[in-house]
């Protein structure tokens, strides 16, 4: 391999390949996919040069580390915490210089969940589909980094951006969720719309790339029975037999047979991914744009 | 023929059967090609078809509710022939459940002639509707942790086959050799909505 690469030395407890993922795929079952916070990908691939469609590696809040074959501009975004280049602090948001060998250790997020590491040229691995994102419901890309694992980079597209830091919003203290109810609030009693609206959910330990998991007041059904399938959307709020919401996120299925009461504003959902297990959530209805 | 707002920027368009969900999917899609619909995903599911990513969905729940949809146009595809050994598990349960021998089994699902209807579950795994309904079966009690590459499976109205391997609670009948996913293809499934399939038995049954 040439030495346009970069090694995995500490994958982490969960890092992945992202981009914007391959939407436009749904009708064969195949998940949108792609970075769980776009707005920060973007930014630090806007840092070191990137377009925006270029590959990130998304963390998973401790992390990872990385050794460049070749010197490189990297940029570490999202949830925010310690960065080092070859055991000396660097910045965070901004573009830094990792000389070729030197490790690059992006540390434990001091708050908030997924970390953006942009390395300038992108992380090359074959597309599949379009993109070269790690879906983790049906298994397209890469298969989540271990350590040892090299990852082809792309030839840098610009020079970096001329900046010391940009501000990047904190991960929520508290997740205030824009709703707007539907497709089947219908299938839930007047109490439970209310419920949602109204009572204090938090985030679940048990959230993944696929949706958010709540904890908080079962939403009792008004319909029972089975829901045929149909499609999904991004930021859906579909509600298991458990009762508790479960917002979609990017490798959501692309078609379900729980109802779904409510639906994300998309603006709101780059915070989901930010919000740690515990961070009280509120559902707040608005009428439709 | 409803149409349900979802979020900002969604149709759940809503039919009363199956093959009304099949026209209503045939027709969105000709408009699509034809210019007069933008949109980022199409999604036939059992009674719906879900138009995701549109600019104006007012404009669109006026013309879909107001307007009446052709049926769809039963020759558009080509046949799709796969392969099949009628060997799985559980056809004996199948047989059970219909009342007849393992034998006729296999005899009455190569003799029929599927649609996918929708995708979904994983990539390229089809929903094939074309059974009638009295040999509607349900899901397995206990799902397997692992059905197969290849399996041909019933649940319900649908016939659907495993394009990898994977937890399943679909009861197997049978198995094929078919690749049903490549995504160097264009499209990557084998079998995509619309497309008409029949199973061809590896032996005479």
């Amino acid at each position: 391999m040439s030495d346009r690469a970069l090694l995995v030395v500490r994958s982490g407890a969960l890092t992945t390949v992202q981009d914007l993922g391959r939407p436009g795929n749904a009708h064969l079952g195949v998940p949108r996919s792609g970075a769980l916070d776009p707005p920060a990908a973007a930014l630090v691939n806007r840092l070191v040069g990137n377009p925006p469609g270029a590959a990130v590696l998304e963390t998973t809040l401790n992390g990872c580390a990385v050794r460049p074959r070749r010197t490189v501009t990297v940029a570490v975004g999202g949830a925010p915490g310690p960065v080092t280049v070859g055991g000396r602090a660097a910045p965070w948001g901004a573009p830094v210089t990792v000389p070729a060998g030197e490790v690059l250790e992006v540390g434990a997020a001091t708050a908030g969940v997924r970390g953006y590491l942009a390395v300038s040229g992108g992380i090359a691995v074959e597309p599949v589909l379009g993109s070269r994102a790690t879906d983790l419901l049906s298994g397209l890309g890469p298969a989540p980094l271990t350590d040892g694992t090299v990852l082809p980079l792309g030839p840098p597209a610009g020079p970096p951006e001329r900046v010391d830091a940009v501000p990047q919003p904190m991960p929520p203290a508290e997740l205030v969720l824009r709703v707007t109810l539907g497709p089947r609030a219908d299938w839930f009693t007047p109490g439970a719309v209310r419920d949602l609206a109204t009572r204090a959910y938090r985030v679940s330990t048990a959230g993944n790339r696929i949706g958010l998991r709540t904890e908080g007041p079962a939403l009792e059904r008004a319909r029972h029975g089975e829901l045929p399938s149909e499609g999904m959307v991004l930021g859906a709020v579909q509600v298991p037999p458990d009762g508790r919401p479960v917002v979609f996120l990017a490798d959501h299925p692309t078609t379900g047979g729980y109802p779904v009461i409510a639906v994300v504003r998309s603006a709101d959902l780059p915070a989901a991914a930010q919000a740690v297990p515990g961070t009280p959530v509120r559902f707040v209805p608005v009428g439709r744009r | 023929m409803r149409a349900l707002p979802v979020g900002d920027d969604a149709l759940l368009v809503e039919v009363s059967s199956g093959t009304e969900a099949r026209a209503l999917h045939a027709e969105l899609a000709r408009r699509r090609a034809e210019g007069s619909l933008v949109v980022r995903e199409i999604v036939p599911a059992a009674r719906t078809v879900l138009l995701d990513g549109l600019a104006d969905p007012a404009r669109w729940t006026a013309e879909l509710t107001g307007s009446r949809i052709p049926p769809a146009p039963p020759r558009a595809r080509a046949l799709l022939e796969l392969p099949v050994r009628y060997d799985g598990p559980d056809l004996a349960a199948v047989a059970a459940h219909w009342g007849v021998a393992e034998r006729e089994v296999a005899r009455v699902h190569a003799g029929t002639e599927f649609t996918v209807a929708f995708c979904g579950f994983a990539p390229g795994f089809g929903y094939l509707t074309g059974l009638p309904a009295r040999y509607d079966v349900p899901r397995r009690a206990t799902p397997r942790t692992t059905v197969p590459a290849g399996a041909v499976a019933l649940a319900g109205p649908y016939t659907g086959v495993y394009p990898r391997s994977s937890p399943g609670g679909w009861q197997l009948i049978g198995t094929t050799d078919a690749v049903l996913w490549d995504h160097t293809w264009t499209p990557a499934a084998l079998l995509s909505p619309g497309t008409r399939v029949r199973f061809v038995p590896a032996e005479d049954v």
